[in-house]
């Protein structure tokens, strides 16, 4: 049997080429304005700033001036310092929340989608009812039994968001469970283990990492809503939505109170909306191209 | 043959429950592969050539029922603990799949995907992979392995994707391989290539391979030994020069007739085997590829014919009316 010798041109190559996509101006100022919030409530105690919880009954719904610069609210507080601080607690719950979800949604999604069977029956069945389960009373529950405090907050909000990281990862899952380059996996002596962590996890993260991104920006409106009600961390600790809550009674006298907080998680919801659409969108194609 | 049995096949049976009723994918298969040899298993689509070959690597679907012995260098595959089967996968076999574009994992780079590979199966480190893997992607004849390895699936053209998947394939120097139509995602010109390539590394590593395929001129040459399948059950086998040269079933007939010549004049009709394979949730009394033989007379209606050794050893098939036999010409 004659073998044909091969004849590739060894000189075409040199170096991959590295293709950029553009991201868009949007793109860049959604990182930036990121950047931005989570640099200033990181360094919020280096900063100069006057204590987010120091009262002055005197300087009440003072406008913006040069010692307070955003004003001060209706306890005499500088609005400023709350407003970063309150970013602390916004971020904070905001991220923990979706990690805790990501992480127990997603083991769950991806075991169910690989094992399938019975295993799946139940995970898809128990978060059906969870689904069910009306969150407000759940976090009205929680509350009252265990207290009003940031972990609680997080822990209701985290469990909250399991359902949906578990269908998207178990929705990706299924679709590759099946591909060849897992049964390649497989008859290469690949453990359960490995075809989840090395073959699966890498393909279902992308999806999962852009939901991820729209889980925060939910989270930290949600974290708002609950403080607005007053289900949210305890006071005198600001947030985002406590804030807004608090300007709610001086809305005709000073409504920079309610509408400052109300811009800046606008805006930093809106940041992370864009940057997981983008991200969602980067990914979608190679999906496709599968 | 001579070389010593790697592989046997004994009475292998695949049945899959499907909601129309249990479909028997494969019937009673039985075949051999020795040390160093080629098989081509050649069939239509849905003969059961690609559940044969799971059927091997004990990889089929989970609800899959399967019966009969696979041994494998004297151990059965179906007895054994799915521990010491994952062991002896990737280091014993091996396979090549048809797609390279779904047999490679899209988000891992070539190289992570080898390295990892041959740490895992034969303990070496990282920088001991990484050479190695150079080597066996020059050895399957990719240009310039260094800039590959960092590469990802997509940035590779399909020639080139399958043949890292062959180099994933030979990374643990398996004994068998087995390469499910591992040339019809691919260009012509690439078919030829892929397959002399398959066929270098088989001899220089003296591993046994089955070649699994629908087309005859693809294991025409290239292998020892061709089983031809129809409708789950081996109805011809033979050594390949002697099954080109005398051919005894219609079918294997009316596959090789099936392909276009080049010497043929412009404008002529193919001809095509008229029919579909039978439905295989339905089994058909008598031999299975009667309602589209020409031939078919009488018994092929009513029996089942067995596969069996004729006038020449090694040379099977099941058949009433071999072609170029009394019985034959009689029909």
């Amino acid at each position: 049997m004659a073998t044909l010798e091969l004849s590739i041109d060894e000189q075409v190559i040199v170096a991959p080429i590295r293709k950029t996509r553009r991201l868009g101006l949007l793109f860049w100022a959604a990182i930036g304005w990121l950047t931005f919030v989570f640099a200033v409530a990181a360094l919020a105690n280096l900063l100069p700033m006057p204590d987010p919880t120091a009262m002055d009954m005197l300087e009440r719904r003072q406008p913006p001036s040069m010692l307070h610069w955003l004003g001060t609210d209706g306890l005499g507080r500088d609005e400023l310092a709350r407003l970063i601080y309150g970013a602390r607690i916004s971020l904070t719950v905001g991220l923990c929340a979706p990690i805790i979800g990501i992480t127990i949604g997603g083991a769950l999604g991806m075991l169910a989608g690989y094992f399938r069977g019975r295993f799946e029956t139940l995970v898809v069945g128990s978060m059906d009812v969870l689904l069910a389960f009306p969150p407000l009373i759940l976090a009205l529950a929680v509350t009252a039994y265990l207290g009003q405090s940031l972990p609680n907050l997080t822990l209701i909000l985290g469990v909250l968001g399991i359902p949906a990281f578990m269908r998207v990862a178990r929705a990706t899952t299924l679709s590759l469970a099946r591909r060849e380059f897992v049964i390649a996996a497989q008859a290469l002596g690949a453990t359960h283990a490995r075809i989840l962590l090395r073959e699966l996890l890498p393909n279902v993260f992308l999806p999962l990492f852009a939901f991820f991104l729209l889980g925060v920006a939910v989270t930290i409106v949600v974290e708002g809503a609950l403080s607005f009600l007053g289900l949210g961390v305890p006071p005198p600790i600001s947030s985002w939505g406590s804030m807004i809550g608090e300007g709610r009674e001086s809305l005709e006298i000073a409504p920079r109170l309610a509408f400052i907080p109300a811009t800046t998680m606008f805006l930093t919801v809106l940041s992370f909306n864009l940057v997981g659409d983008t991200l969602r969108a980067l990914t979608d194609p190679r999906q496709g191209a599968l | 043959m001579t070389e010593p049995v790697l592989l046997s096949v004994e009475g292998v049976a695949v049945d899959l429950p499907t909601p129309r009723g249990n479909l028997r994918a494969v019937d009673q298969v039985d075949l051999k592969v020795g040390a160093g040899q080629t098989l081509g298993i050649v069939g239509e689509s849905g003969c059961g050539k690609t559940m044969l070959s799971r059927a091997i690597l004990q990889l089929l679907p989970r609800k899959a029922k399967l019966s009969g012995r696979v041994m494998l260098d004297g151990q059965d595959l179906v007895q054994l603990a799915p521990e010491r089967l994952r062991k002896l996968r990737g280091r014993s076999l091996a396979v090549v799949f048809q797609d390279p574009m779904t047999s490679l994992n899209p988000v891992l780079t070539i190289g992570t995907q080898l390295i990892e590979t041959l740490q895992e199966h034969l303990e070496l480190d990282v920088s001991a992979a990484r050479k190695r893997s150079v080597e066996l992607l020059a050895a399957v004849g990719i240009p310039a392995p260094e800039q590959r390895l960092m590469q990802y699936p997509h940035q590779l053209s399909g020639g080139m994707r399958q043949r890292v998947a062959i180099a994933i394939a030979l990374s643990c120097e398996p004994k068998l391989l087995i390469a499910d139509e591992p040339t019809t995602a691919l260009d012509v010109t690439i078919q030829a290539q892929i397959l002399d390539l398959l066929a270098r590394e088989q001899r220089r590593r003296h591993m046994a391979m089955i070649i699994i395929t629908h087309d005859l001129g693809v294991v025409a040459g290239r292998t020892d030994e061709v089983a031809v399948m129809y409708a789950g059950r081996v109805v011809e086998r033979a050594p390949t020069p002697a099954l080109f040269k005398k051919m005894r079933m219609p079918y294997t007939e009316a596959l090789l007739a099936a392909i276009p010549k080049l010497d043929a004049a412009p404008h002529t009709v193919l001809p095509a085997i008229s029919g579909r394979p039978p439905d295989p949730t339905r089994p058909i009394k008598g031999c299975s590829f009667s309602p589209r033989c020409r031939y078919a007379a009488g018994e092929c209606f009513r029996e089942k014919p067995l596969l069996a050794e004729a006038e020449q050893p090694d040379h099977q098939y099941a058949c009433f009316h071999p072609i170029g036999t009394a019985a034959g010409v009689e029909a």
